[in-house]
């Protein structure tokens, strides 16, 4: 069963006034509990395509389902909803919230879904300890190397069982032997708790990981390789 | 909580520029408390003057004394009032007669305009300052017919001292000129200049006498508990008062530019707080633009986990109440202790007493704490501060999630 289906899709940005072609005419269907690498070169447009799906853009022509929902029938408050309960998301940057302790940040996730602080701290702590950081709960950010940061940031994505996570080149600011590790736990946590896994990436290690690689040039899908076929 | 917990630590990122919007708050604060104070200060200094030199909070006069204030216009049958006052005035009124008409005071060298004011020394000491004034003689006492209060400027433009004559000269009832000799007896001190050079005391039956007054008096001078109750009580006295020719004034109406004053202060100190508020808004406002700039990125990660916008502005205006509360906090606790710094011994202008004097002011000023301008100082700056705080805080909540998490 697909969980994201892409119909027509196409984006334009205004560049001073330049206007640039993000993306043209996409047709891509992603099933339920895949681990797929949107890959290319930089300004292919896989980030446009990411944010697209995790419905942090609105696209200018065709449409986007995910999980059943048809984005051009929803509103920004229910994209907002849809991305709290549904889509988990990882930034290449990281993107935790530095005030707050690593338990904090994936706590946060669930403070806004509504979830009783006790609950909320017991379900944190024990997705931090799948992820090898049970020793680190109570360190902010900085204190954390870029490793640790980026399974936190893994922990927040996963911690409140989304259908789907996003991970927008996850391994690009991590060494490679830190970059595997969090491979090895992403497919772990697409195994184990069945979430689709799609990622932007023209890391060499990440495409070797995926089940199914999507290259994308110029806005457009080039090629779609599924390694099970 | 923990959206407190989070705003509570998102301030102290960034502790200097924090410490410099709470310099600003904190100084926001407490000017409006204590030059708030300050003004109230001066301005129940100028009541109080007001009130002792000789007003009192309720005046009774015959009808056209205000307009004329001379011997003509007296009020013929004190007695009718003095029968009507216990009745009328409030428990712990205090009041006196007087005469009270224009004169020329003069010496073997001197002449000058002056006010003679007749007065019953026991009574006229609970109701004005003459009574604790006297800084060199004695004050007047029963029998002292022929002694006379000058003030301490006055005697020193005379060039006169105590156990000197002194020459006074008005018309009597009868419209002749009446005049007589005095002995100074005593000086006395006041708050202002201008009341020691146009005062001059002496025994009531002694102005009586001179005048040819036959027992009347130009006025009555009543000091109540409480002065705002001066309107209420004048107008219970004009009620009794009817069919006898004569008008029961509050010290509002009696002192018109004092009044006129008094309303100036209000909207003085509405003034002085908008304009402190409208620079230290200035501060929040940028300050909170520049942190919500900063933390772009932060927002666009939050929105992309889903955060509504209200929820990003709720989260913005959480830091600006905490700032603000720690601001207020701490402007009050200074506002406080400096008021309580001068309430011993005052802030003096005495260099600057005739420039002073010219306002009525008093020569030493005690800030006067209100609770309603604390209450006032503290509303504005919360409510105009949280105001303020939503420009940013709405800005920070209008990004897209991709347009924000470009930001650098």
């Amino acid at each position: 069963m697909a969980i994201v289906e892409c119909e027509g899709l196409s984006k334009t940005y205004q560049q001073g006034k330049v206007t640039v072609r993000a993306l043209s005419d996409v047709n891509l269907s992603v099933a339920a509990g895949g681990f797929v690498a949107l890959a290319g070169p930089s300004g292919s447009g896989k980030t446009t395509l990411l944010n697209l799906i995790g419905g942090l853009d609105r696209a200018d022509a065709g449409h986007i389902t995910v999980d059943g929902r048809d984005y051009n029938r929803l509103t920004s408050s229910d994209m907002a909803e849809l991305r709290l309960r549904r889509i988990g998301f990882v930034f290449q940057a990281y993107n935790l919230i530095p005030v707050l302790s690593a338990v904090e940040n994936v706590e946060y996730v669930m403070l806004l879904q509504g979830v009783a602080a006790a609950e909320r701290r017991r379900r944190a702590r024990r997705i931090l300890d799948d992820v090898g950081l049970a020793d680190k709960y109570d360190r902010r950010p900085a204190e954390l190397s870029g490793g640790q940061q980026q399974r936190v940031a893994v922990a927040r994505a996963i911690v409140s069982d989304p259908s789907i996570v996003l991970a927008d080149e996850p391994t690009a600011n991590l060494d490679s032997k830190t970059g595997e590790g969090l491979l090895q736990l992403m497919l772990q946590m697409n195994q184990v708790h069945q979430v689709t896994f799609i990622f932007s990436t023209h890391d060499r290690m990440v495409m070797d990981y995926a089940r199914r690689i999507i290259l994308i040039r110029d806005g457009c899908v080039a090629e779609d390789r599924d390694k099970a076929a | 909580m923990m959206d407190f917990q989070m705003a509570w630590r998102n301030i102290w990122r960034n502790p200097r520029r924090t410490t410099v919007i709470l310099i600003a708050v904190i100084m926001g604060v407490w000017s409006m408390i204590f030059l708030g104070a300050l003004m109230r200060g001066i301005v129940a200094g100028m009541v109080k003057n007001g009130i002792s030199t000789l007003t009192g909070h309720v005046q009774i006069q015959q009808r056209l004394y205000p307009d004329d204030p001379s011997v003509v216009h007296r009020i013929r049958d004190p007695q009718a009032v003095m029968k009507i006052l216990p009745r009328v005035l409030p428990p712990g009124s205090r009041w006196t007669f007087r005469v009270r008409v224009n004169a020329v005071a003069a010496n073997a060298r001197h002449s000058n305009g002056v006010t003679l004011v007749g007065i019953d020394p026991e009574s006229e000491a609970r109701v004005s300052f003459i009574g604790r004034s006297i800084t060199s003689g004695n004050y007047l006492k029963a029998g002292d017919n022929n002694d006379i209060l000058m003030g301490r400027a006055l005697a020193e433009e005379f060039g006169t001292h105590l156990g000197q004559k002194l020459i006074l000269m008005s018309q009597d009832t009868q419209g002749q000129i009446a005049s007589r000799a005095f002995r100074i007896s005593g000086i006395f001190r006041a708050e202002m200049e201008s009341t020691e050079k146009h005062f001059v005391f002496i025994l009531r039956g002694a102005a009586q006498q001179m005048l040819k007054m036959d027992g009347a008096v130009s006025e009555v001078s009543v000091v109540l508990p409480h002065h705002e109750q001066a309107r209420q009580v004048a107008a219970t006295l004009q009620a009794r008062l009817a069919g006898k020719d004569l008008t029961a004034r509050p010290w509002q109406k009696a002192l018109p530019l004092l009044t006129a004053y008094l309303d100036l202060y209000d909207n003085f100190v509405l003034i002085w707080f908008v304009v402190v508020f409208i620079a230290m808004g200035f501060g929040i406002v940028n300050t909170t633009l520049m942190a919500v700039f900063e933390r772009m990125r932060e927002f666009g990660l939050l929105k992309a986990l889903g955060m509504r916008p209200r929820r990003i502005v709720k989260g913005i205006l959480i830091e600006a109440l905490l700032l603000l509360l720690c601001g207020m906090a701490a402007g009050n606790l200074l506002g406080w202790l400096s008021c309580w710094g001068l309430s011993f011994k005052g802030i003096d202008l005495s260099a600057l007493a005739q420039g002073a004097e010219y306002a009525g002011m008093a020569r030493v000023i005690f800030p006067s704490l209100w609770p309603r301008d604390i209450l006032s100082a503290n509303a504005v700056v919360l409510g105009l501060g949280l105001l303020v705080s939503l420009y940013p805080a709405i800005k920070a909540a209008r990004f897209t999630p991709v347009e924000a998490m470009m930001h650098y």
